[in-house]
């Protein structure tokens, strides 16, 4: 009997990109240096994680235009409620877990009761390091639904990421933007008519036997486990929605009349509680539409630490075990 | 403290400051009217150094209250807000014939001072400890915009409690933010108890200074005091924000309500408001008897 090896938690923020995929390095910088060379109104301004959100790459670009404001998130989101008063648009930074759970009040009163013009970038969105709960923003999309005026964007990619962060520069209100940060997969080159756009969902592949709703990381896991689902027989539909705030209603109730028999997965790098899954579980009782649901993301738990193929594994959001229970219930159908 | 240097003091601003004083007292009690209850006690104390603050320190225009040049004054303590319209209407920002609609539905001025309801209310208070962290990204906004406007923020001694204002202190002094103001009222009174039970807050200046604030105390029902701190405060440009504290007596200028058993929210009977605004008339005259000067 063989052992397997131990994977160790490595780095805070591990790589979430298999071996020999094409990455790019810190899109959300990059994006947004492009970004500020447009619009002079834009500053960039973190808590002490410009390393570790990619800003660094725009603070190196622009040193007059950056505001590092110390370990003081709730400060962060004043000062950039103060900054966007006086007509610039911020770019503010931290990680998850610190601006849902630490600086709520804050974006909630100084910047969303005045929709003011902040673009909140956070990093460690739901499983993405193995660092434990202090870590892992697990529930900020739940946190930070209730808000009104927010904007929550959940992209899959770089290539999402890029064209986000354009879009958000361009949007007038402010935006929380889950942020995949250093190399960061391409996985929607692929598809070549695909734009991102707030408040849209898209169509990313097409099939009878089940739908995947996705955003974030999981529509990336969602493409993966379509693919190898074809090569059995299997055809899944992939709609990635990378907005979950405000929610595309239309195109989601669309692609389900479709195919009104086909089961709904809905794979979020979330808890299962507050996010996607359940935004499109209320909206499709709110328009009486009830086909087959199912959930694919966090469970209501305080996570394990460890390394992340472990975790994904463990909690049922890797590309391994998407297959595995898509698969499963595909053959029931196939079978009768 | 040094003494101003570039604004002379006129002898007889300080009879004019006492009475825009008076006035703004007077529209905080026809507010507080009413709604037969409100914030008055605090609008009676900190009238004064709003006074100083619309009337010597600040540069504005009454007809255009976003003026991109005028200095802002961010009203952290929303609770408060019957005292600052009742500046911004003797400023003629709002005018007076709002009174009757205080604390009234739809009206412009609601018991919480909100930024989208009222001219010149410039941030949305009520959630304590915002005002300054707005005020260090304001104030970080104007020198990004090389304007010489500059950012008062008005908080009480309670909101010192609030761990989000001493990010704020700390910030303000590390981006050298010498055109911020903190206008601190000490009142002694928060919402449970009188704020040195609720949680020690002396010695106040110390604290500031520890942080690399200018820190003035002065009385701030002192008009001549502030007008001087205020004055101090402006003249200064030596990369470090001042803080100006004021140590007010609620209920100022209404002896009813300066006995008064003080609590954060003052009960007026009915039959009290004309009492009230009696003696608030009366202590107007006298004073201004005593200082010699003209009252009308």
């Amino acid at each position: 009997m063989t052992t397997q090896p131990r994977l160790k938690t490595s780095a805070m923020i591990a790589s979430l990109a298999a071996e020999g995929q094409p990455t790019t390095s810190a899109p959300f910088g990059h994006a947004l240096i492009e970004a500020a060379a447009a619009d002079e109104r834009i500053v960039g301004m973190t808590a002490d994680l410009g390393k570790y959100t990619d800003l660094h790459v725009f603070a190196q670009a622009y040193p007059e235009r950056h505001y590092q404001m110390g370990m003081a998130e709730q400060l962060l989101m004043s000062a950039g409620a103060g900054m966007a008063r006086e007509g610039f648009i911020p770019f503010v930074t931290t990680y998850g877990v610190f601006a849902s759970r630490r600086a709520y009040d804050f974006i909630c009163m100084a910047i969303a009761e005045e929709k003011l013009n902040v673009k909140i970038v956070c990093a460690l969105p739901g499983l993405t390091t193995g660092y434990g709960p202090s870590h892992q923003a697990t529930e900020d999309m739940a946190i930070f639904r209730g808000m009104p005026n927010l904007t929550i964007v959940d992209p899959c990619d770089a290539v999402d990421i890029e064209q986000a962060t354009h879009a958000m520069a361009a949007h007038d209100g402010p935006v929380y933007l889950r942020l995949l940060r250093g190399k960061v997969p391409r996985v929607l080159d692929r598809f070549t008519d695909y734009r991102f756009e707030i408040g849209k969902a898209r169509r990313l592949m097409d099939g009878e036997d089940a739908l995947i709703i996705s955003s974030g990381l999981m529509t990336m896991r969602a493409i993966e486990a379509a693919d190898l689902l074809a090569e059995r027989g299997m055809h899944v539909g992939v709609l990635h929605s990378p907005t979950i705030k405000p929610l595309d209603a239309q195109t989601i109730l669309e692609e389900i009349r479709r195919h009104p028999q086909r089961p709904v997965y809905v794979a979020e790098n979330h808890s299962v509680i507050g996010g996607l899954g359940e935004s499109v579980a209320a909206l499709l009782m709110n328009a009486g539409v009830h086909p087959e649901f199912h959930q694919i993301g966090l469970p209501d738990a305080f996570l394990d630490a460890g390394a992340l193929p472990t975790l994904h594994d463990r909690y049922g959001i890797s590309t391994q075990a998407m297959v595995k229970t898509l698969a499963s219930r595909i053959s029931l159908t196939h079978a009768s | 403290m040094q003494p101003a240097t570039h604004r002379v003091i006129a002898p007889a601003d300080i009879p004019a400051l006492r009475r825009r004083a008076y006035r703004i007292r007077r529209h905080a009690l026809l507010m507080g009217e009413v709604q037969g209850q409100g914030y008055v006690g605090q609008a009676l104390g900190i009238a004064d150094v709003l006074a100083v603050a619309y009337f010597r320190a600040m540069n504005l225009r009454a007809d255009d209250p976003e003026w991109e040049e005028r200095d802002r004054f961010l009203l952290s303590i929303g609770h408060y807000a019957i005292a600052l319209y009742a500046a911004l209407i003797e400023a003629g920002v709002i005018s007076e014939s709002e009174i009757e609609n205080y604390g009234s539905d739809d009206s412009m001025l609601p018991m919480s001072g909100m930024a989208a309801y009222t001219p010149g209310m410039e941030i949305t208070g009520g959630s304590l400890g915002h005002g300054l962290g707005i005020g260090v990204g304001m104030a970080l906004g104007l020198k990004r915009k090389q304007s010489h406007s500059r950012i008062f923020n008005l908080l009480s001694d309670g909101e010192l409690n609030e761990g989000s204002t001493w990010e704020a202190a700390a910030s303000a002094v590390h981006w050298q933010l010498d055109n911020l103001v903190a206008i601190v009222d000490v009142n002694d009174q928060q919402a449970d108890d009188k704020s040195s039970s609720v949680l020690g807050y002396e010695p106040i200046a110390d604290k500031w200074r520890a942080f690399g604030w200018t820190a003035l105390r002065v009385n701030g029902n002192d008009i001549a005091a502030l007008v001087e701190a205020f004055d101090s405060a402006l003249d200064s440009a030596d990369g470090k924000p001042c803080v100006i504290i004021c140590d007010t007596l609620m209920g100022r200028g209404v002896p009813l309500l300066e006995d008064r058993d003080k609590t954060h929210f003052i009960r007026v009977d009915e039959d009290e408001w004309r009492i009230a605004l009696k003696q608030l008339d009366d202590t107007y005259a006298h004073s201004s008897d005593a200082a010699g000067s003209e009252h009308s």
